[in-house]
């Protein structure tokens, strides 16, 4: 038996929840290959390996590079017929939870998702997953042969020590079909640790008064190598862009650590970021919210304290 | 324009997720029930749309007699008439097909919904229903305007936006800022009474998963506060104790 991972590319690096998906895969089956679609930078591809894959199927194909729904589902389908493949794993992202619903529907497999555990496959095949935007876990059971299992980011240890893997070009029948929906631009930050990606977030909310105090917040970011976010409200009053907006309704993160500053802790906000490993709060209101949920907290002045913490990591690094 | 609106019916934000009969039932004891906030969004932009260019608004629920109150509040905010397909919503698959079929026979010109329920948080449905009707899904979408058979739309993608166009029919998984949430008027409440509900029965097709248990995660042990007077006592701890930096 083989399973497949789905490779998702930031410009030409390899999302570090994609390797999470390639471990996962191979702590599964023993024999794993990879996808991924567009240009991949020098030394990309032994990561794929390092991280468990034996082989990486790379669609080249210029058409196939930004990211496709339709056609990224019939290539991923496609490989999976022709690698006789009965489980596809891949990250949980907006482009990979529509990207596993076409293939689900494709190939006749079980999709499961928001995956937080290596499987249990004692009787069955059961998996622990993320529910409730992360106040509870199901315990869910495939009741198909073939399988799609999303996995939750940051979830999984990343193999290091896999091996190395061979690269096919692979070029799939794509049909006109799935070329309907045309793509006229792009608007991304270049150069940034993307938020649902990052190890470390550092979020500002309203208690930081306006936009332009936000030079310490990617300071500090800066200096821990995170990403940055915000509350609903600062990204409502156009402070900050909608992407970096974490809760309810905007990103879910799942990081080692979360920073919150001048963020009171809205159940709202907490369902976005009850996931991280360890939770840092400052806020000069001892009674916030966020205090009850948080690991570490410092109550005061946030313009006081972000700069002083930034120049105390610095000092230790 | 006919347009085709699929609601949840979840626990509000604000609730309390525990389970009972050992932990194998959600317990709605104390729990109100709201249309899904994502797709209360698309709901909100399906009524902007009709305002814009005419046409019909339809609602579907998959969900037992229990969701009728939820169905009621999206018909009083601007939707026509509405259908619940009923049965308990099993997984995203079942449910797909329930609206896959509904839309098929109804020939909808836009299938709107929200990313992803906040109950199971799977992003699934729209993906599903886009490839058995065989047309193009697009989620999450943040903006989406019509000109004729044609749509613009802007999907969040990670780190920015990316912009794109495509013909009806297709199906779109919505999220803000894509409209603000309606609040029904007493006219809509009024009217609401009277339009239409239809209850369907299922199709008869099987679930793919089936969830056999729930377990809620361990409680914080309690926030350490550092003093911010020292800091350094602060990066040895993330440093030493949690390391994660």
């Amino acid at each position: 038996m083989s399973a497949l991972a789905f490779i998702e590319l930031d410009e030409g690096t390899i999302k570090k929840s994609s390797l999470e998906a390639i471990s996962y895969a191979s702590a599964v089956e023993a024999d794993v290959t990879a996808i991924a679609f567009g240009s991949l930078n020098d030394g990309e591809a032994d990561k794929i390996g390092a991280a468990g894959a034996k082989k990486l199927l790379h669609v080249t194909d210029e058409k196939l590079s930004t990211g496709n729904i339709m056609a990224y589902s019939s290539a991923i389908a496609e490989a999976m017929i022709s690698e006789g493949a009965s489980l596809l794993v891949l990250a949980k992202s907006s482009l990979g939870d529509p990207v596993a619903a076409r293939v689900s529907i494709k190939i006749g497999a079980s999709l499961l998702t928001n995956i937080v555990e290596l499987p249990d496959t004692d009787a069955g095949f059961k998996v622990k997953n993320s529910i409730y935007t992360g106040k509870a876990f199901a315990i869910t059971e495939s009741k198909e042969e073939k399988k799609i299992l999303v996995i939750k980011k940051n979830a999984i240890e990343i193999k290091e020590n896999g091996g190395s893997a061979t690269v096919d070009v692979f070029t799939p029948t794509i049909a006109d079909n799935d070329f309907k929906v045309k793509v006229t631009s792009r608007d991304k930050t270049a150069g940034e640790v993307l938020l649902p990606e990052a190890d470390i977030v550092v979020s500002g909310g309203r208690g930081l008064k306006g936009p332009e105090n936000w030079a310490m917040i990617e300071e500090l970011a800066r200096t821990l190598g995170a990403a940055t976010g915000c509350s609903k409200p600062v990204s409502d009053m156009d402070w900050r862009p909608h992407h970096e907006h974490v809760g309810q309704t905007g990103v879910k993160v799942s990081p080692s650590l979360y920073v919150a500053v001048g963020i009171s802790g809205a159940i709202q906000h907490l369902a976005g970021v009850n996931s991280s490993k360890y939770i840092l709060v400052v806020n000069k209101d001892p009674e916030a919210p966020f205090f009850k949920a948080a690991d570490y907290g410092v109550v005061g002045d946030a313009f006081d304290i972000i700069p002083k913490l930034t120049e105390a990591i610095k000092a230790q690094q | 324009m006919k347009i085709l609106v699929c609601i949840t019916h979840v626990p509000d934000t604000t609730s309390r997720i525990s389970f009972t009969d050992g932990d194998t039932k959600f317990d709605k004891t104390g729990v109100s029930f709201i249309i899904g906030p994502y797709d209360d969004y698309s709901l909100a932009r399906a009524v902007e749309l009709k305002g814009q260019t005419g046409g019909s608004i339809t609602v579907i629920n998959v969900g037992e007699a229990e969701t009728e109150p939820t169905i009621r509040k999206a018909l009083a905010i601007g939707a026509d008439d509405a259908i619940r397909v009923n049965a308990f919503p099993i997984d995203a698959l079942f449910v797909a097909k329930q609206i896959a079929k509904v839309a098929k026979e109804g020939a909808y010109d836009l299938i709107l919904m929200g990313r992803e329920s906040i109950d199971f948080n799977g992003g699934q449905v729209h993906g599903m229903v886009g490839e058995l009707l065989g047309i193009p899904s697009v989620s999450p979408v943040m903006k989406l305007d019509i000109d004729g058979t044609t749509a613009k739309i802007a999907r969040e993608i990670e780190g920015g936006k990316e912009y794109m166009e495509l013909d009806l029919p297709f199906v779109a998984g919505c999220q803000e800022p894509i409209a603000e949430w309606k609040i029904p008027n007493m006219r809509g409440i009024m009217s609401a009474r009277t339009k239409p509900l239809n209850v369907v029965d299922p199709t008869s097709d099987e679930a793919a998963t089936d969830v056999s248990k729930f377990e809620l995660p361990p409680a914080k042990s309690g926030v350490k506060l550092i003093d911010a007077d020292n800091l350094g006592e602060l990066v040895n701890l993330l440093k030493n104790e949690a390391k994660v930096i």
